[in-house]
């Protein structure tokens, strides 16, 4: 019988239950049949105008019924959809979770169609003075419903009867992860017997899209946009916004045993480290991140030659592939050249709030598979950085564990140990 | 008593009232003190503005006040002030193994830019290619992080130094409670020995208004106290800016470096209402259940928003327990949305902390409490969703 209690005598949390959504498609089955055959979910932008933009790309999800009902309503049905996969993957009544809720969800804002229906249904004064003035004469609360941070976590804990008040959660993007690690640290804590951890993300607007570009992030090869994600490679210029989301069901082994659940994986530890350099760049020295690391290590109980594959972070922008190339060769040492790394990113681009979810997700896949998904566009590697991406080609491969990393603005960093049986 | 209780050892407020505890304590201890209001600048409606603030005193660099708007400088300002209270503040080895948990909503747009778009919009219907060629020309590039949620934290390490671990929950009042919860869950399972917890709000904003009034919520004409605005014009919810930031430690991690407590923090309990179907009630009559309230008379530092529904429905809950002396602070500040938790908790440990009680915000309502509290009772009822209660008690 397999041990109910980790190195440090806490409970062991098993995986469940998984679901996923990004422009690949919905669904485990989709998603890993596009990421092992090396297809790129990148395509041009429809969803509004590009005029004037330099980037006229990305990853959004744009087949769902709510893909063009603003960043609200397509972050809530990111969300819905993959929990509802993991939720009857793990055999639960869909209605009655019985644990808490952990949803990573980007910042919400008032979205601008609703900016200009509410400012040109009147002509009175101007600005937001007449704003604020139709807005007190509404007679509905949707509009309302998008600005209220804890809004999609309320409607979810409606949907699927989670327990309690549900969190909402931004760690920029390392947001999946965290969502997760609180779902972890819960059942440790003996809080519950089983948690939903979601990351989701539908906010690929206009807007969002300005702002990143105005801080040179993203990628502008329009050209082929399936190749501009390419994480590693010496012309990489950028990261290609995305959205996505994935969910976990979270439950102690015990408890997943008892009630006869299939096990999926095993979450063995996370880590986390605050950077205090600047508000978009690393410590030149890697120190947060590799702290981070050796934190997810140290927790998982895990020595550095025990991690048979990284899921990285990997968003193809100059300074994070370097960052994260410095950060796994000062922890891996020599081994960091023989390791295999890719990153899901090149196919899928960055699904920002959701990546942490979504490549849990798929790091579990990859065990239970024996299939590493590739680094794909890699045609032209970065001589400073020598990894083994898993380039162009999925592998098969024997994989016990991985370490998936999650780094963001803020000075986020975030990083999950999953290995796939208990010890 | 245990080692792993959840002591508080620093606390840092801002609101109209001015900064830190002494001076909230001298004030709110004041009988009949008069709120500080501004009815003009956003009428119909009335706010409690920001203090006076040097923001030099918390944030040296002038370079990283540029990087922030109002709202992160004051998120980053309260937490320096609760560090400082603290005896953490400086103290590298401290801040590195710090813990963080900010409850947050969004930063400030560009009002000038958005009012431009909309005006043009008025005379265009290609309005998603206006909305491209402003934004592009018009968008002050660092301006998008000083709106991020997450960077408010991320500020407070840059600025500060708490560097153990970062976290943003976002939610509304609900976010202030969960913060505070899973910032004690932490310390008593022993993951973390001490933690910043708290927020913020700058309500000096049309966005910022715009937030409530979408829903209707805010109060209009004259200003009333929190527990006098049903039927009043409008939905009852005068808003202000502040923050509050409390340091949680273990209480052995407190001994050991001889830091001064000002009380334990017992129980926080935190729900979720299904309102639409009339739960609030109740649900807040099993949050007061949980808490396991001690006997005797007890003083009760309410968040309440003011909001009709919402605020109806914790006082009639309250009025239910008559051992409850209720003192309803957003009164006096106005509220400051995430931060109400974390605030009501500091005034909640200020009172044990002194032995004395606060007299009533609104003499109207609030009975008399006399005597040295030793447990105190925090509430935060959302103005729309989402509850929660923490109990506070001598050290």
């Amino acid at each position: 019988m397999a041990n109910l209690r980790d190195h440090m005598g806490r409970p062991i949390v098993a995986v469940t239950g998984i679901g996923v959504v990004t422009s690949l498609g919905v669904g485990k089955a989709d998603n890993w049949a596009a990421l092992t055959s090396g297809r790129s979910g990148i395509h041009p932008i429809t969803r509004f105008p590009v005029d004037h933009l330099n980037t006229r790309i990305s990853g959004m999800v744009d087949f769902l019924p709510s893909s063009s009902k603003g960043a609200s309503h397509l972050t809530y049905e990111l969300a819905e959809t993959a929990a509802q996969e993991a939720v009857s993957e793990a055999g639960l009544e869909s209605g009655d979770f019985g644990g808490p809720l952990f949803l990573a969800s980007p910042p919400v804002e008032l979205d601008w169609i609703d900016r200009f229906s509410l400012y040109n249904s009147d002509k009175q004064d101007a600005g937001a003075e007449r704003l604020l003035r139709v807005a007190r004469g509404l007679k509905e609360l949707d509009v309302f419903e998008t600005t209220q941070f804890g809004s999609i976590a309320d409607r979810l804990a409606d949907r699927f009867g989670t327990r309690g008040l549900p969190i909402t959660l931004s760690t920029a993007c390392a947001s999946g992860a965290t969502a997760i690690q609180l779902g972890v640290e819960a059942i440790r804590r003996g809080e519950c017997d089983k948690a939903l951890s979601i990351g989701a993300d539908g906010s690929a607007t206009a807007e969002a899209l300005i702002r990143f570009s105005l801080l040179s992030a993203l990628s502008t090869h329009n050209d082929i946009p399936e190749k501009a994600s390419k994480p590693f490679s010496k012309d990489r210029d950028g990261f290609v916004l995305a959205e996505g989301s994935g969910a976990l069901v979270l439950e102690s082994l015990e408890g997943a045993l008892a009630r006869g659940a299939t096990i999926l994986g095993i979450m063995r530890g996370c880590g986390e480290k605050a950077d205090d350099f600047h508000r978009t760049r690393s410590k030149p020295d890697g120190s947060p991140a590799i702290a981070a690391v050796r934190a997810a290590l140290a927790d998982a109980g895990l020595g550095e030659d025990e991690i048979d594959y990284v899921n990285a972070h990997g968003t193809s922008t100059p300074e994070n592939d370097k960052m994260e190339h410095l950060s796994l060769s000062t922890v891996f040492g020599e081994r960091i050249g023989s390791m295999p790394i890719s990153s899901n990113k090149s196919m899928i681009g960055h699904t920002l709030s959701a990546a942490g979810a979504v490549e849990a997700a798929f790091s579990l896949m990859t065990m239970r598979e024996s299939v590493i998904p590739p680094t794909i566009n890699y045609d032209n590697p970065d001589p400073a950085i020598v990894l083994d991406v898993v380039p162009n080609k999925k592998r098969n491969a024997e994989v016990g564990t991985v370490l998936s990393n999650s780094f963001g603005f803020g000075g986020q960093n975030t990083c999950l140990v999953m290995a796939r049986e208990p010890v | 008593m245990s080692s792993h209780d959840v002591v508080i050892t620093g606390i840092g407020l801002v609101s109209s009232l001015g900064e830190g505890p002494d001076a909230h304590w001298q004030k709110l201890t004041r009988p009949g003190l008069e709120p500080v209001l501004d009815a003009a600048r956003f009428a119909p409606y009335t706010i409690h503005p920001l203090p006076e603030i040097d923001w030099n005193l918390q944030i040296a660099k002038r370079g990283d006040q540029r990087q922030m708007e109002t709202w992160q400088r004051l998120g980053t300002y309260t937490a320096g002030l609760a560090l400082d209270d603290a005896g953490i503040k400086g103290n590298d080895e401290l801040c590195a193994t710090m813990d963080m948990v900010v409850a947050a909503g969004g930063g400030e747009r560009d009002e000038a830019v958005d009012a431009a778009i909309l005006a043009a919009s008025e005379s265009r219907n290609d309005r998603d290619v206006l909305l491209n060629e402003k934004l592009t020309t018009e968008l002050r590039p660092t301006l998008f992080l000083a709106q991020l949620s997450n960077l408010l934290a991320g500020n407070i390490s840059i600025v500060h130094k708490v560097t153990g671990s970062s976290r943003t929950f976002m939610g509304e009042e609900g976010a202030g409670v969960s913060a505070v919860e899973t910032a004690a869950a932490r310390i008593r399972s022993g993951q973390s020995t001490h933690v910043l917890v708290g927020g913020a709000f700058q309500t000096e904003h049309s966005d910022m208004l715009l937030g409530y009034e979408l829903a209707g919520y805010l109060h209009r004409g004259p200003w009333k106290p929190v527990w006098q605005r049903q039927g009043s014009e409008g939905g009852g919810v005068v808003t202000g800016s502040g923050g509050a930031f409390l340091v949680l430690e273990q209480r052995e991690h407190a001994k050991n470096r001889g830091r001064k407590i000002y009380a334990e923090l017992g129980h926080v309990v935190s729900g979720r209402a299904r309102r639409r179907q009339g739960e609030l009630n109740s649900e807040i009559a099993a949050l007061l259940k949980q808490a396991a309230l001690p006997d005797g008379d007890l003083l009760t530092i309410s968040a309440a928003s003011g909001a009709h529904a919402a605020t109806a429905a914790e006082k009639a809950v309250l009025d239910a327990n008559p051992a409850l002396a209720v003192r309803a602070f957003s009164t006096l500040t106005g509220h400051m949305k995430e931060a109400q938790f974390p605030f009501a908790v500091a005034l909640a440990a200020m009172a044990v902390d002194r032995g004395a009680g606060y007299p009533a915000f609104d003499a109207t309502v609030e009975r008399s409490f006399e005597g040295a509290p030793n447990s105190v009772l925090a509430t935060a009822i959302g103005y729309h969703q989402f509850e929660g209660l923490g109990l506070v008690k001598a050290p």
